[in-house]
């Protein structure tokens, strides 16, 4: 039996706006081992944010997440009292957010924004906390660990910023991280030293990962575990190997062909595309959410849809192999 | 090879940097002597990490700084000698951004038209006719001239970011990282619209991108770029296939393809890309590279032709005795 660390079932977050209820997330099912990298994939709007916050218990007061199950190695995160998951948060899970330009302090030194966690969290001399930042630092590649502790962010570029979010995220040895599209703002070559770098950490430290994304090449490379997410529903689940190879959702497939694959697109043809826009989700949702850009939809997508299993993957639409007979017959046509 | 429309020659620019509150000011090369030049309806693509001075090179280009030295010739006539007007009419821009690029108090119509009104293009009505049109050639239905920016979707506004920059009819288009703040299914839209645009009005793009998977299916050439030099520079299939420089190499190699299982590529690059300031001595990338000599620590290499490209490296040039190695 694997070590299982996150279990979600069920989560809804609805947000209320002027008049009416935003179905921002609609009953996703989820869970994670430990030493397991999991991405949430998806476009801007899919829920993929709040779901990481809602598991943090970010979300603010005025929206309530429900779940019939969210536990954390045993701890109910959703009844858990403020107490509990102030203990938990920043120490037991951590989160890495997108912008290290904003989610720095630029009030306070990186030392001192690197300690503040430990401190908090575990009775420590200041010393040992220094030394646990000196040793993250050079972990994450910094050079010069120790003189970095006096900075302050704005005399760090934005490479080194994310990586100083990345050893304030470890400094408590968490064991669960949450990293919310941690390289989207930096440069390829930076982005794959520090993912190679999150990576080898979970494996290193038997932590596990999940890592929000909208970018395909990255959860081929990193994930063990995807979770493909449309405007608040998880479409397909399965393991990185599958979802590459055999795509069963439309949504999926049309992702998948939406991005130039190096040696098999041939250069400067057309790319495939997903026509329409992402439907608005206040007010009643029901059916397939993506029945209004699937090249499939017919009535019944309006209805309950049912999930499919094929081993370890699992997706959510009417027609039991997700149209890929009739996209078959359709391209010999 | 057609007569080039867009040509740079050894262009500079030079910024001076002031550090600290009584520091002396220090200069700041971001672009170092670069040599360029676009056929008409090629797709240059140019590519390099942040800092490398492609965006300064795109701002020239659009007249926005001017050159510390070298020349910028459009259709062999100097830019210098062409007022900023003639230019824009020429050379027009897509930016990054499509949220912070468009008015958001002006209406899309207003938005689109603003550069035949600056340029004093026809009437009013002929204007509205014109706009009418564009939206037709980027695929966004006439009603949509009365809405502004905010009620339009992230591809929506790039579109018309798009209809903005060929509502002038220009020869060249300037696009700086056109797709990066889209989603997957929108940016692929995109960039068949630049595709098709391009075949139909035999526009000629410098498509500056840090995508690099999207520069090898749009670009016809691309260009490498590292501190402000221009450090190779290939035919498309040429460099992707086979990069030469130790730097387009590594480049390449962090590209993470959608290939499960191969896992995060080691690039070996090292962390830290050099302070503009005090560029490092001889080649300016040899900090970096995995086959640095002595002689790469002294002595800055000189462009080598290399089929139809060039490449700027030691290993590449017959008269070092690096080039055996090769």
């Amino acid at each position: 039996m694997a070590d299982r660390l996150l279990t979600v079932r069920d989560l809804v977050i609805d947000i209320p706006v002027g008049g009416g209820t935003l179905h921002a997330v609609r009953g996703i099912d989820f869970e994670l081992d430990r030493g397991e990298v999991l991405c949430i994939v998806g476009e801007s709007g899919s829920g993929k944010s709040l779901t990481s916050l809602a598991l943090m218990g970010l979300l603010g007061k005025r929206i309530k997440p429900k779940a019939t199950q969210m536990d954390f190695d045993g701890t109910a995160l959703l009844s858990a009292s403020k107490k509990t998951m102030r203990g938990l948060r920043g120490a037991r899970m951590s989160m890495i957010f997108q912008e290290p330009m904003t989610s720095l302090n630029p009030a306070y030194t990186i030392g001192d924004q690197l300690m503040e966690a430990m401190l908090l969290h575990r009775d420590v001399p200041r010393s040992q906390a220094r030394a646990r930042a000196v040793e993250l630092l050079e972990k994450v590649g910094i050079t010069a660990a120790e003189s970095r502790l006096g900075q302050y962010p704005h005399q760090l570029s934005g490479g080194l910023r994310q990586r100083v979010m990345i050893a304030m995220a470890l400094m408590c040895g968490p064991e669960l991280i949450i990293a919310d599209e941690p390289t989207t703002a930096l440069d390829v070559t930076i982005q794959a030293q520090i993912l190679r770098l999150l990576v080898d950490l979970v494996r290193e430290m038997g932590m596990a990962m999940i890592l929000i994304t909208h970018d395909l090449g990255v959860v081929a490379r990193v994930a063990d575990k995807v979770a493909v997410m449309y405007a608040g529903e998880l479409v397909e689940t399965g393991p990185a190997k599958q979802i590459f190879e055999a795509p069963m959702h439309p949504y999926t497939r049309g992702l998948l062909r939406c991005i130039p694959l190096p040696g098999k697109t041939k250069r400067g043809s057309e790319l495939g595309t997903i026509p329409g826009i992402v439907p608005s989700l206040v007010g009643k949702v029901s059916g397939c959410v993506f029945r209004t850009r699937c090249g499939f939809a017919t009535e019944a997508c309006r209805g309950d849809i049912p999930r499919h299993l094929r081993g370890p993957q699992a997706f959510r639409c009417v027609l039991d192999d997700g149209g890929l007979s009739q996209e078959k017959q359709e391209v010999q046509a | 090879m057609t007569a080039p429309v867009l040509e740079l020659r050894n262009v500079v620019k030079t910024y001076s940097v002031k550090q600290g509150l009584m520091g002396r000011p220090k200069p700041l090369t971001a672009v170092k002597d670069v040599s360029l030049s676009l056929g008409r309806s090629e797709v240059l693509g140019l590519v390099g990490e942040s800092g490398c001075g492609k965006s300064t090179l795109a701002k020239i280009l659009l007249g926005l700084e001017a050159p510390t030295s070298g020349e910028v010739l459009v259709d062999g006539e100097a830019l210098g000698a062409q007022d900023r007007l003639k230019l824009a009419r020429r050379i027009q821009p897509i930016f990054q951004d499509p949220y912070s690029s468009l008015n958001p108090r002006k209406s899309i119509a207003d938005i689109i038209s603003l550069p035949l009104r600056v340029h004093g293009i026809g009437d009013a009505a002929s204007q509205k006719q014109a706009v009418r049109e564009i939206l037709d050639v980027v695929g966004l239905p006439s009603r949509v001239m009365n809405t502004y920016p905010s009620q339009m979707s992230g591809g929506q506004r790039q579109r018309v970011a798009i209809a903005r920059a060929l509502i002038m009819k220009p020869e060249i288009v300037i696009c700086d990282e056109p797709t990066s703040a889209l989603d997957v299914s929108v940016q692929s839209q995109i960039l068949n619209l630049l595709g098709e645009l391009r075949r139909e009005f035999g526009l000629t793009y410098l498509f500056i991108s840090h995508n690099l998977a999207v520069v090898e299916h749009l670009a016809t050439r691309v260009a490498v770029m590292y501190l402000g030099r221009i450090v190779e520079e290939a035919e498309t299939g040429e460099l992707f296939d086979n990069p030469r420089h130790p730097y387009s190499r590594a480049l390449l190699k962090s590209v993470l393809t959608p290939e499960p299982g191969l896992g995060v590529p080691d690039t070996q690059l090292g962390m830290a890309y050099p302070n503009p300031i005090n560029p490092p001595s001889g080649c300016a990338f040899h900090p970096r590279c995995p086959l640095a000599t002595e002689l790469c620590k002294t002595r800055a290499p000189r462009p080598v032709a290399q089929d139809g490209g060039l490449v700027e490296c030691h290993l590449y040039d017959p008269e070092t005795e690096m080039f055996e190695q090769a």
